[in-house]
């Protein structure tokens, strides 16, 4: 009884860690590409002069000061679940990924926190070359939360670098803990993926406008930047996955047995890409299964009858879940396609110079927006769901990674995350909705209207000096 | 124990209690803000009140966020006994921060039907500090524990004191991560946030706003001080441990300094604030909180977890704490450099003023 009362509670931790995550990662996600594009639009308005980039750094700098905002609040949850929820982990671990953290926290969190009170406050108020300074730095800062916290996660997937002394972690090579194996690729996959992320909101936001018919000029721009980024990075993103992937074959052999839902455990090649199935992990085979032959060989490989281990390879005890890997993977791979197919017939459609009268496309662009933001979501699910049974590989188990809490505090805590977040993310979602609806605002605001939309946008041009 | 293994866990201490007097303070005048909003005299006043913190309000919290990442880094054990003992409360807090937290754009964002993230703002801050309270109040608790009672100078009247006390915590029936002493704690840092904030206030604004301000500065301290008395004394009569680093001999000579210090400064405030002075009060209510943090570290050093961990006990492997500090050496001083520009900055434009500047 007192065995299952634990086991409930490290569920329950589970489902309270994955919501609160997957609530913040979203807000990185965007925050990442949307720093980088203001602090663009700032300098292209510094070097040319040209307004409509002002109006759209402005317009764009209140979205960020929102989503910052909920990307904030929901981070410093973060920190603190490991202790509360996960103390044994913090114990295990704590010697090499605390100090990960702690970096993070010193090269990054203060840099953005501090900065972001010049970019959003400063209009008007600090030198121009001031302002687009603190942009860049902001910026520069939610790049460094990045790798930080993606060496961190890295390093929980694949260790390296460390030794365990009874059961602890200890630090032997802070160089190979911090770049560890599949860091550099992952690390590139996730940045690639929150510029392109942003690329579509912007690509979106444009597209409605057109449809809208306004602020035409501004719209043209974010259609322009946006497709021309996405068509370099969402190939760039291909290449950087397919590289992931092949660390995945090397490192966590058996997530990508989940990814690709393989269950013989042998390694003789060719082997078949599963496109769909129903992997039925008591039967410990797929059901349903469509599949091309040779093709799974040919990506995972890069051979023609290459093979690799299959699930059954694997002890019950050792394998990640296969549902949730599986069809999370083929959702993130699905949308990298759309993404692909979108922005190369946006590319024809704009290089033919008839963007405003296809119509068609606009309305598909403009309804775009959340595909960064699942592909993301799914892409984290797969990761972190195929690094199971461990929360670091072959050092510490989930299971034996919570914190000696009951069940019910833990079940408490999490209805009240539930509900407060899904306050805080709708009334986030329909006031970043509204500042879109009303669009970049070609003036600059006057003392008179100065105390509209957003507090931080609208710190007019008062009291200088 | 060598010099080293001696000396780089109370390096850590020591950077830790900084950081967290860095939080307490930058962000204790700016949660100070969301306590007294229920009591600003309209909308124009709310909206000068966080307009005068909001270009500050998210570096201030990430010294929140240094405080618990340092103690996880530095002090693992530490980290991983005080969190789940402290679960409810913290998780609380988090929850009260992130409704003040994202309040400051909604708040603006949603106008003129604000009115919701208004309350938001000043609910969210009023539950995290006496959460932080409660989470302090808890943690002197917890490794101030009962010793074997020890004879000290004033035992003779503590003993039947802690009698009365412990009737009372029999008397009231309180979940198991509160107690008396916890609310007293809670209480005693929203109203000690409040006077910061108010005393901000006094210096960052002007007119009827400041004078409001001067006159609830000049009630807050009267309240933070019972609140410091009432603290001051239970602890010791609570905590054993705690009383005979107090009032054994030779503590005792050396330490009725602190109490004597903290008057001299409690009457300066009170003059500061009667001379309508602006900056000085709320210089005096800083130097409070430093005074009754350091009568805080008195009181606890070295422990740092329940039930008696010590920093040397808690401590990361040496390793561990020596390249995090290295990052410590370099980044801190940045990180304290471009935080005073950035409040200079914004500090040197003068007072903030109803419906400008910020707005």
């Amino acid at each position: 009884m007192e065995q299952l009362t634990q086991l409930d509670a490290v569920m329950l931790a589970r489902i309270q860690f994955a919501f609160t995550v997957a609530f913040h990662i979203i807000f990185p996600s965007f925050t990442i590409g949307l720093s980088a594009w203001i602090a663009t639009l700032l300098v292209l308005w510094r070097r040319t002069g040209a307004e409509h980039y002002r109006d759209l750094a402005r317009f764009w700098t209140k979205i960020f000061a929102v989503s910052f905002g909920m990307g904030v609040v929901s981070g410093i949850v973060m920190s603190y679940e490991f202790g509360t929820n996960w103390s044994h982990f913090s114990l295990v671990v704590g010697n090499v990924v605390g100090p990960l953290i702690g970096y993070e926290v010193l090269t990054a969190f203060f840099l953005e926190a501090t900065f972001l009170g010049i970019l959003l406050f400063g209009w008007n108020r600090v030198p121009p070359g001031l302002h687009v300074t603190a942009a860049i730095l902001v910026a520069v800062g939610t790049l460094f939360s990045a790798f930080w916290i993606l060496s961190a996660n890295s390093w929980m997937q694949y260790p390296a670098g460390h030794r365990v002394v009874d059961g602890i972690a200890y630090p032997d090579d802070w160089l190979a803990i911090t770049f560890s194996p599949t860091f550099h690729f992952r690390f590139a996959h996730m940045v690639l993926a929150a510029y392109i992320t942003t690329a579509f909101v912007v690509i979106a936001t444009g597209a409605r406008y057109l449809l809208a018919g306004v602020h035409r000029p501004h719209a043209m721009t974010m259609l322009h930047m946006g497709l021309g980024l996405a068509a370099v990075l969402v190939p760039l993103q291909i290449i950087a996955g397919d590289e992931s992937g092949r660390d995945v074959l090397h490192y966590q052999p058996a997530k990508l047995a989940a990814i690709e839902g393989k269950w013989d455990a042998g390694t003789d090649g060719p082997v078949p890409l599963v496109l769909f199935a129903l992997p039925d992990e008591e039967q410990e085979r797929n059901l349903y299964e469509y599949s091309v032959p040779y093709l799974g060989s040919l990506i995972v490989t890069r051979s023609w009858d290459g093979g690799f281990a299959g699930l059954k390879a694997f002890a019950p005890d050792d394998r990640p879940p296969v549902l949730l890997p599986f069809f999370a993977f083929r959702v993130m791979v699905g949308i990298g396609v759309i993404m692909f197919i979108l922005v190369f017939w946006g590319a024809i459609v704009w290089a033919r110079g008839n963007i405003e009268r296809s119509r068609f496309y606009l309305r598909l662009a403009s309804l775009s927006w959340p595909l960064g933001f699942l592909a993301v979501l799914c892409g984290w699910v797969v990761a972190e769901v195929g690094r199971q049974p461990w929360v670091a590989t072959g050092i510490l188990r989930t299971r034996d990674a919570a914190s000696p809490i009951s069940a019910q505090d833990v079940a408490t805590s999490l209805i009240l995350f539930v509900i407060v977040y899904a306050i805080v993310f709708s009334a986030g979602l329909i006031y970043m909705n509204r500042l879109i609806r009303k669009g970049p605002e070609e003036e600059q605001p006057t003392e008179g209207v100065a105390n509209r939309p957003l507090m931080a946008a609208a710190a007019g041009p008062t009291s200088e000096g | 124990m060598d010099a080293i293994a001696f000396w780089l866990p109370v390096v850590w201490a020591v950077l830790i209690a900084t950081a967290v007097v860095m939080y307490v303070i930058l962000d204790g005048f700016d949660l100070g803000i969301g306590i007294l909003f229920p009591f600003a005299r309209n909308g124009t006043d709310r909206d000068t009140m966080i307009g005068s913190i909001a270009p500050f309000w998210d570096g201030n919290e990430t010294w929140l966020v240094l405080g618990g990442g340092g103690l996880w880094v530095a002090f693992p054990a530490a980290y991983a006994a005080i969190m789940p003992a402290n679960y409810l409360p913290v998780i609380i807090m988090l929850l009260a921060l992130i409704f003040r937290g994202v309040s400051f754009e909604f708040r603006a964002v949603s106008k003129p039907r604000h009115g919701a993230w208004t309350v938001a703002f000043s609910v969210g801050s009023i539950v995290a500090a006496f959460a932080q309270g409660v989470i302090l109040g808890n943690l002197i608790h917890s490794v101030g524990g009962a010793a074997s009672r020890s004879d000290t100078l004033v035992s003779q009247w503590t003993v039947p004191l802690s009698a009365e006390i412990d009737r009372l915590n029999d008397l009231v029936v309180l979940p198991e991560w509160l107690s008396l002493f916890g609310i007293l704690c809670g209480l005693g840092l929203v109203a000690g946030y409040a006077l910061l904030g108010a005393t901000w206030l006094m210096a960052r604004t002007g007119g009827g706003l400041a004078e409001k301000s001067r006159r609830q500065a000049r009630f807050l301290l009267v309240v933070v001080l019972i609140f410091i008395a009432a603290v001051s004394l239970w602890t010791p009569l609570e905590h054993e441990k705690i009383e005979e680093r107090w009032f054994s001999i030779p503590n005792i000579y050396f330490l009725w300094l602190l109490p004597a210090i903290t008057v001299i400064v409690a009457l300066s405030a009170w003059r500061a604030i009667r001379s309508k002075a602006e900056v000085k009060p709320f210089v005096a209510s800083i130097l409070l909180f430093l005074l009754c943090y350091i009568g805080l570290g008195i009181s606890v050093f070295p422990l740092i977890a329940p039930p008696d961990l010590t920093i040397w006990d808690a401590a990361a492997v040496p390793e561990s704490q020596i390249f995090t500090l290295i990052g410590v050496l370099i980044m801190l001083p940045i990180i304290l450099a471009y935080t005073a520009f950035v409040y200079w900055t914004f500090l040197r434009e003068g007072k903030v003023v109803a419906g400008a500047g910020y707005h």
